[in-house]
């Protein structure tokens, strides 16, 4: 039967937050297509680790659990992967746009010979007519991405070399726990059988993964900054405002290229994208490439010399003036009101 | 240490990351006939990471590999005026239209006339599309490895490569046998410079199509300086199969496009006066966005 598959990264155990996203994004597709949800996950030591998986809704996971599947390297993964979805035949195939699943996925999109969507921030099911066959094609695969800049939205289809897959932006589909006691099916793959020696060609030599510190995924409240904070030191500014509300600093792409702040706070098509309770926007002009990033925030307030820059009309306040006035003036009038 | 034989693949891309107001239609979509072209950014640091190899061991040989219309030409001439031996350019209408699994396959069959090679480094992703795909499709197409998001080259043993991949929470350090493919990441050092020596040399630098309107002086030239037309290779010549080249080897096909158009939120305007912000920072904590 037809399924929806996702590709899981895993590490030390833990079963990463895009895969998570993918997971629930695959649920909704399956329901909608009426047909069983399926995933697969190789790492080391993943004793009990479908219990991270199965609440999502997964009807059946291929493990396959070997010392050295983990760090990720391409050809063990992809000979692994290729295998499960030749026998599997899937109808979607999902990964996370991250440097393991835009490694492994092109790889594997070439040996399955089908197509490949890269960086979808929207999935959805629909039909297509394709004039040239007069023919009706249902049930497809909408993948749907930012292009040119991020100044369009394309859709992107594929009705002829199956699977249909797509990588998916991390942040960007929410999470979404079906029954915490969800039967799946577990199948064990043992790598011996399938991975040969010579795919183990590439050699880690070193590894220095920082555990990021920053969450803006999950922050309630976000205060960015764009080119028009000026300097690294008024970013201090936003710091405080943050820390106050309890919430973290965030920057657009033009402020982290100027070195204002650090790559993992970008916020934006190339950064994260974030949906927070309220999102202050300072010196920020609202580039397409930032706000497609954040326009699912709650509550938007812009701090803007600028009356009419463009981010202005998403916000629900628009303050016009110097941000190093307004930002101490919010601090104060906080701790004065707040119990 | 043994010199190398190492293509690089670039693409001329249009300037995406420049889509000023004349280049807008009326309609708020981009007009991409407008847009500048340029040699794909993340290209260019591929260009660099050869050819520093270049000036590491004597005797590599450096040929840029390009799959474009005409105009893209200029990728060739570009990379002659920076430092490589070579240039072959990928041309034909047949070509048009091609997804990355349709490109992949014909840069591969490109890459297996040449035949002769160790290394393949290209940009990470080209602004158009940036999908980062064509790199590892024809990694495995050539059935080789793939070292992806390449920073810095560490070392070169007579038998493999030693490098420094950018992931995005951190760095690692892989080797990897010749031959290989690499793509190479923006945060590697950027390209060096063209050499006035080698723009006079080359700025004659021409392809058969483009020759077709050439004049006679030009003409001459090319008779008496042979290595100034630039190869290119149609179907017929990279042996390509029609089935899986262009629109009908491509799977994905763009259903529709859409600007992306702001809805107008209603929006409270206020000045930077004290009385302004403590009524929102009230307002905030009333409705408990705050505090």
């Amino acid at each position: 039967m037809k399924s929806v598959f996702v590709y899981c990264e895993v590490e030390n155990k833990k079963v990463a937050e895009i895969s998570q996203e993918l997971l629930s994004a695959g649920k909704r597709l399956a329901e909608k297509l009426g047909c069983p949800l399926e995933a697969m996950l190789f790492g080391k030591d993943l004793n009990g680790i479908e219990s991270q998986i199965s609440p999502y809704g997964v009807d059946k996971l291929f493990i396959s659990d070997d010392e050295r599947l983990e760090p990720y390297t391409t050809l063990p993964h992809a000979a692994l992967a290729y295998k499960i979805l030749k026998q599997q035949d899937p109808q979607i195939v999902l990964f996370g746009a991250t440097s393991v699943g835009r490694d492994l996925a092109p790889r594997l999109a070439s040996k399955l010979n089908c197509g490949l969507t890269a960086d979808t921030t929207i999935l959805d099911i629909g039909d297509h007519f394709v004039k040239k066959e007069k023919k009706e094609y249902t049930n497809l695969l909408y993948a749907i991405r930012p292009a040119f800049g991020g100044s369009i939205m394309a859709n992107i289809i594929n009705w002829d070399m199956h699977p249909q897959m797509a990588t998916v932006r991390e942040g960007v589909m929410k999470k979404e726990i079906i029954d915490a006691n969800y039967k799946t099916e577990v199948v064990s793959i043992n790598a011996n059988e399938v991975v040969k020696d010579e795919d183990f060609v590439i050699e880690i030599i070193e590894r220095h993964i920082e555990e990021s510190d920053v969450n803006l995924k999950d922050a309630p409240i976000i205060v960015a900054g764009g080119y028009g904070v000026g300097s690294k030191e008024n970013f201090d500014l936003l710091k405080n405002l943050a820390n106050i509300l309890g919430g973290e600093v965030g920057g657009s792409r033009a402020a982290v290229d100027a070195g204002f702040i650090e790559h993992n706070r970008q916020i934006g098509q190339t950064g994260t994208t974030v949906r927070p309770k309220l999102y202050i926007a300072a010196g920020i002009s609202g580039a397409i490439q930032h706000t497609a990033g954040m326009q699912e925030a709650s509550m938007i307030i812009s701090i803007n010399n600028d009356p009419d820059a463009p981010i202005n009309s998403l916000a629900d306040y628009v303050i016009t003036g110097d941000l190093a006035v307004v930002l101490p003036k919010m601090i104060k009038y906080y701790k004065e009101n707040a119990k | 240490m043994r010199p190398l034989k190492i293509i690089v693949l670039a693409k001329q891309v249009p300037d995406t990351r420049h889509v000023g107001p004349d280049a807008m239609k009326p309609d708020g979509t981009v007009n991409r006939g407008k847009l500048a072209t340029v040699f794909n950014p993340d290209d260019l640091h591929a260009l660099e990471l050869a050819l520093n190899i270049k000036d590491r061991i004597p005797g590599t040989q450096v040929t840029i590999l390009t799959m474009g219309p005409q105009k893209a030409a200029d990728i060739i001439r570009e990379g002659y005026y920076r430092g490589v031996d070579d240039g072959i350019m990928i041309s034909d209408r047949r070509f048009g239209g091609a997804d990355t699994l349709a490109t992949s396959y014909t840069i591969v069959q490109a890459i297996k006339k040449i035949a002769d090679y160790d290394l393949i480094v290209g940009g990470r992703q080209a602004i158009d599309g940036d999908t980062a795909q064509v790199g590892p499709q024809c990694a495995d197409k050539l059935n080789i490895p793939q070292v992806t998001y390449v920073e810095e080259v560490l070392e070169i043993r007579e038998d493999k490569i030693i490098a420094r991949r950018r992931l995005e929470t951190g760095v690692e350090t892989v080797s990897a046998p010749f031959p290989c493919l690499m793509t190479v990441h923006g945060s590697s050092p950027n390209c060096r410079s063209r050499k006035a020596k080698n723009v006079m040399q080359y700025k004659y630098a021409r392809t058969k199509t483009e020759l077709r309107s050439a004049d006679e002086t030009m003409l001459s030239l090319h008779e008496k300086r042979p290595y100034l037309t630039i190869p290119e290779w149609s179907v017929e010549d990279i042996e390509a199969d029609l089935r899986k080249i262009g629109l009908a080897g491509s799977p994905t096909k763009v259903k529709s496009v859409s600007s992306i158009v702001f809805t107008a939120n209603e929006s409270k305007v206020l000045t930077d006066s004290d009385s302004d912000i403590e009524g929102m920072i009230k307002e905030l904590i009333k409705h408990h966005t705050i505090g």
